[in-house]
């Protein structure tokens, strides 16, 4: 017993070196990143998260970010939530074969889309919008979505359904009244894995942005090597980016276990 | 009725559409010809898919994304489990310990490069001085070995959390009653890991091996931050390697390259799916 | 196999809230004899599970001693109790087949070979589990894999003691039988001391030679199931025992003797002398078997109304009322029974018990 926390404990504290190193980089000044070595910063300041909240290009962009990210979890629940029903429901011609082929999408490197998306997007006239960014994240948020739904509706036994039709309900009514309710978990859980993967992702997101819509995480990357690295604004940045995921880890955290098995455990 | 599952599926059929199924024809489309910024494009057949098997350097950035995905999944697998075996199983510490674990999901890819940055980097890093105590000369910029190792480790690093929760949802699924019997039956703390513990985590844990397996075979931003795909090509991974050929315009190239790369990682999935659903048992029948 | 001994046994749950409540076992007494068939019974929720697992050792009792042969076994680890469990729901090591299932308890005992491979299919020939030998065991039914877990219970000489807890409860009712079946011969062929909770009756009197009933962590009354049956200590037995359980008249004594308060019923004078000498609260039981009915008038008898018939196949029930007073009868005779229909009602002494403050007085 004693041994596993400590192991626990052990691993736990080499998971957050990086991050902890990361935290006090950013409260450090330049002059003490680059000239010495130190544990903790010797003095401590806020420069760094002052310069990216008066920065208009960076408001901007942490804006863009979860603008399109909540677009994304909007749209993929609303295309998921029928979809995971049909296929928990019901049985039709080459079922199999669609989800399958849903899910090869998911494992499709996004490096091979790329230039496709591009292409499409100016031909569209959504490039460089939210809704394009939002758009290209469905191509992975949507098959892993209708995944786990499919995951936690099989769990619900089709009888419920049949006793509320036989009860005299209406379908819309059903699904809205009885059948969400039930698989609420499971929606948190989807939207979860979408927010995170939308929030995290660079080369769609860097791909198909140029300023109107250039999301945070490409601000980041773009200041680096610009004129000399500036260390210390990186790290604030990235710790105002950390916190959104710590805030949606908090909300769901009792979801997760649960969540983490897609409901197939 | 009969058209009632399609009417459902119809607005992820759409996005579909637009984000998977419109942009891989274009892929195809593209890898059967040769293009060049600014003149049409020439039908070539298959002429790129011969180019692109006939570069070393496409083989040499397979193999070495192989090589990567296998080592990470042999990590990742067991020490996942093992902490999850850490794991409390009651009380307010799981709280705290399932929101730590989620923390490192969420850090967007280009963070977890400058968090790498700030702690691989020759000037300014902590590994390096780190390393340096034990007279080890550490420099991802310059030593093909280190900056891969630096690349796996921080794949370890990133996603073995993943593994954990995976796992650690398997053990709180398995009945008390199946650790009893084993008591009761006399059964060592090895052989009820390997005949209780294990066989009940089959499920989690080959959705965590084709889930991490799919992701580090995409592994992109961290080669890209952290080692610029170098020293030579030690980090040039599939996904760096067709996107520095579509960035290049070549996308004839790229886009067979592109194929050809999505066609192993579905196969591969499938085989390694195939693989662990089967019993040894039904495995020799 | 070992005689099974509880001394002042006691057993609290740490986290309980209720003072009340957090006693799962209070000053328990009990002697289990070696090579008997004995059966735990309660309502669900009495303490019987936690009983089991104290006696194999997954519980360590807050105090009081378990004694396996007049040997006190507290501090002895599961795995050396040498105990045998059948649990509620079936466990079985699914990537395991059959056999070495069964030479699981064995072969972690460091026993290999020809040794245990003889006594596998001593087993397997015992539980007619031949055809299944090689057969993964993820792939029995809930029935079959209950009978290797009791196989893999049994598989070890030294067992000292086969504890069952509700082994039938996720078994198809037309195996139950055949369950039930094999676990009697298999005690009987190999002389085990067999512990089996359970909350059904019919199963535990069918089953064993001695019925302990537990209620809220207290055991009321350990028994043959006839003496169960005969002489139930407590209202609560008779009730619990057979269907439908014991009437239970609540009595007042008064200067002509006995009177139950709410019917104008008088009670036969064998039974009315018999409370003389008792002190505190009265109660009467008798069984609705043993009521004994007429459609005549009958001198002497008390006249009741029938309320309601319950046919049950070869018996029928009847409720009879008088005044506010309601009884159950079990009559065999089909014919006359009507309800509204009056019917004299008797209660023979010899088998009627009575209750001093709910505890039975011997006639």
């Amino acid at each position: 017993m004693k041994k596993r926390s400590i192991t626990l404990t052990a691993y736990f504290l080499l998971l957050f070196v990086p991050i902890y190193w990361m935290v006090i980089t950013s409260l450090k000044t330049d002059v003490e990143i680059l000239q010495s070595f130190t544990l903790f910063p010797r003095k401590i300041t806020f420069e760094n998260y002052r310069e990216i909240f008066t920065s208009e290009v960076w408001r901007s962009s942490f804006i863009n970010s979860i603008t399109y990210v909540l677009l994304n979890v909007v749209m993929t629940l609303m295309a998921a939530i029928p979809a995971a029903y049909a296929f928990s429901r019901w049985k039709f011609r080459g079922d199999h074969h669609l989800f399958f082929w849903l899910l090869t999408n998911r494992m499709a490197p996004a490096a091979v889309f790329m230039v496709p998306f591009t292409e499409l997007y100016y031909m569209l006239n959504i490039y460089d919008t939210h809704f394009a960014v939002a758009l290209a994240h469905c191509l992975f948020n949507l098959p892993l979505t209708i995944w786990i739904l499919e995951g936690f509706m099989s769990g619900i036994p089709k009888e419920i359904d049949e006793t509320a039709f036989v009860d005299g309900y209406r379908f819309p009514l059903f699904f809205r009244s009885i059948f969400l309710p039930l698989i609420a978990p499971g929606i948190g859980v989807g939207a979860f894995f979408c927010f995170t993967f939308s929030w995290v992702e660079l080369i769609l997101a860097k791909a198909i942005t140029l300023t109107e819509a250039k999301p945070v995480v490409v601000t980041l990357t773009v200041g680096i090597g610009a004129e000399g690295v500036k260390w210390g604004l990186l790290a604030s940045a990235g710790v105002l980016t950390i916190i959104p995921g710590i805030l949606v880890v908090y909300f769901v955290r009792n979801y997760m276990a649960k969540g983490f098995a897609l409901g197939r455990v | 009725m009969r058209q009632r599952p399609w009417l459902f599926l119809l607005p992820t059929l759409v996005l579909m559409s637009i984000s998977a199924f419109i942009p891989l024809m274009a892929v195809i489309n593209y890898s059967l010809h040769t293009i060049f910024a600014g003149s049409t494009p020439e039908f070539v057949g298959l002429q790129n898919y011969a180019d692109v098997m006939g570069d070393a350097q496409f083989r040499g950035a397979l193999l070495r994304q192989l090589t990567f995905s296998l080592l990470a999944l042999l990590i990742e697998i067991p020490l996942g489990v093992g902490i999850a075996l850490c794991m409390p199983r009651k009380g307010g510490a799981v709280g705290l310990s399932l929101v730590l674990l989620g923390i490192p999901l969420l850090i967007p890819y280009n963070v977890v490069g400058i968090v790498w940055r700030l702690f691989t980097q020759s000037d300014i890093g902590v590994i390096p001085r780190f390393l340096a105590v034990f007279g080890y000369d550490y420099n991802v910029s310059l030593d093909a070995t280190d900056a891969f190792m630096t690349i796996l480790l921080v794949d370890v690093w990133h996603w073995t959390p993943l593994v954990v929760l995976l796992a650690y949802a398997g053990l709180q699924a398995i009945p008390q009653t199946f650790y009893q019997a084993a008591e009761v039956d006399g059964a060592s703390a090895w052989k009820t890991f390997r005949y209780v513990t294990l066989p009940k985590l089959r499920s989690v844990l080959t959705l965590g091996l084709l889930i991490r397996f799919m992701d580090s075979f995409k592994v992109y931003s961290e080669p890209l931050l952290l080692t610029g795909g170098g020293p030579g090509n030690a980090t040039t991974f599939m996904s760096l390697f067709v996107a520095r050929k579509a960035e290049a315009y070549e996308l004839g190239y790229a886009g067979a390259s592109s194929i050809i790369y999505l066609y192993v990682v579905i196969v591969m999935s499938y085989i390694l799916f195939q693989f662990i659903n089967r019993s040894p048992e039904e495995r020799r029948a | 196999m070992a005689k099974i001994e509880l001394k002042s046994l006691e057993h609290r749950y740490a986290s309980s809230r209720k003072e009340k409540d957090s006693f799962a076992i209070e000053d328990l007494n009990i002697v289990w004899e070696d090579g008997t068939a004995n059966a735990l019974l309660g309502p669900s929720g009495c303490g019987k599970t936690t009983l089991l697992n104290i006696i194999s050792g997954l519980i360590k009792p807050t105090s009081g001693s378990v004694l396996f042969d007049g040997v006190e076994v507290n501090d002895r680890p599961t795995r050396e109790r040498h105990i045998a469990q059948v649990f509620q729901f079936p466990v079985v090591y699914d990537t395991m087949t059959v056999f070495d299932n069964l030479a699981f308890p064995l072969r972690n005992q460091g026993k290999e070979g020809n040794e245990v491979e003889a006594r596998v299919n001593e087993i397997m020939e015992l539980l007619d589990l031949g055809s299944l030998t090689a057969m993964k065991a993820s792939h029995l039914n809930p029935a079959e894999k209950q009978i290797v877990s009791l196989g893999r219970g049994i598989a070890r000489k030294d067992t000292v003691a086969l504890l069952l807890d509700e082994p039938l409860t996720v078994i198809d009712p037309i195996l139950k039988l055949d369950l039930r079946r094999k676990l009697r011969l298999v005690q009987q062929e190999l002389k085990l001391t067999m512990i089996y909770v359970t909350h059904d009756q019919h199963e535990a009197l069918t089953f064993a030679d001695r019925v302990t009933i537990v209620r809220d962590g207290f055991i009321v009354q350990s028994a043959t199931p006839e003496e169960l049956f005969l002489h139930p200590r407590t209202p609560f037995v008779g009730y619990f025992i057979g269907s439908p359980g014991m009437n239970t008249l609540r009595c007042e004594k008064t200067s002509d003797g006995l009177e139950i308060p709410g019917s104008s019923l008088s009670l036969p004078s064998a039974i009315a002398s018999r409370a003389d000498k008792l002190k505190g609260r009265i109660d009467l039981g008798i069984r609705p078997e043993f009521v004994e009915t007429s459609a005549e008038e009958r001198s002497d008898w008390n006249r009741f109304t029938i309320q309601m018939v319950d046919h049950a196949g070869a018996y029928q029930v009847l409720t009879l009322q008088s005044g506010s007073l309601q009884i159950k009868a079990r009559v065999e005779d089909h014919s006359i029974s009507k309800e509204g229909d009056p019917m004299w009602v008797n209660f023979p002494s010899e088998k009627t018990n009575l209750y001093a403050d709910g505890e039975r007085v011997a006639p």
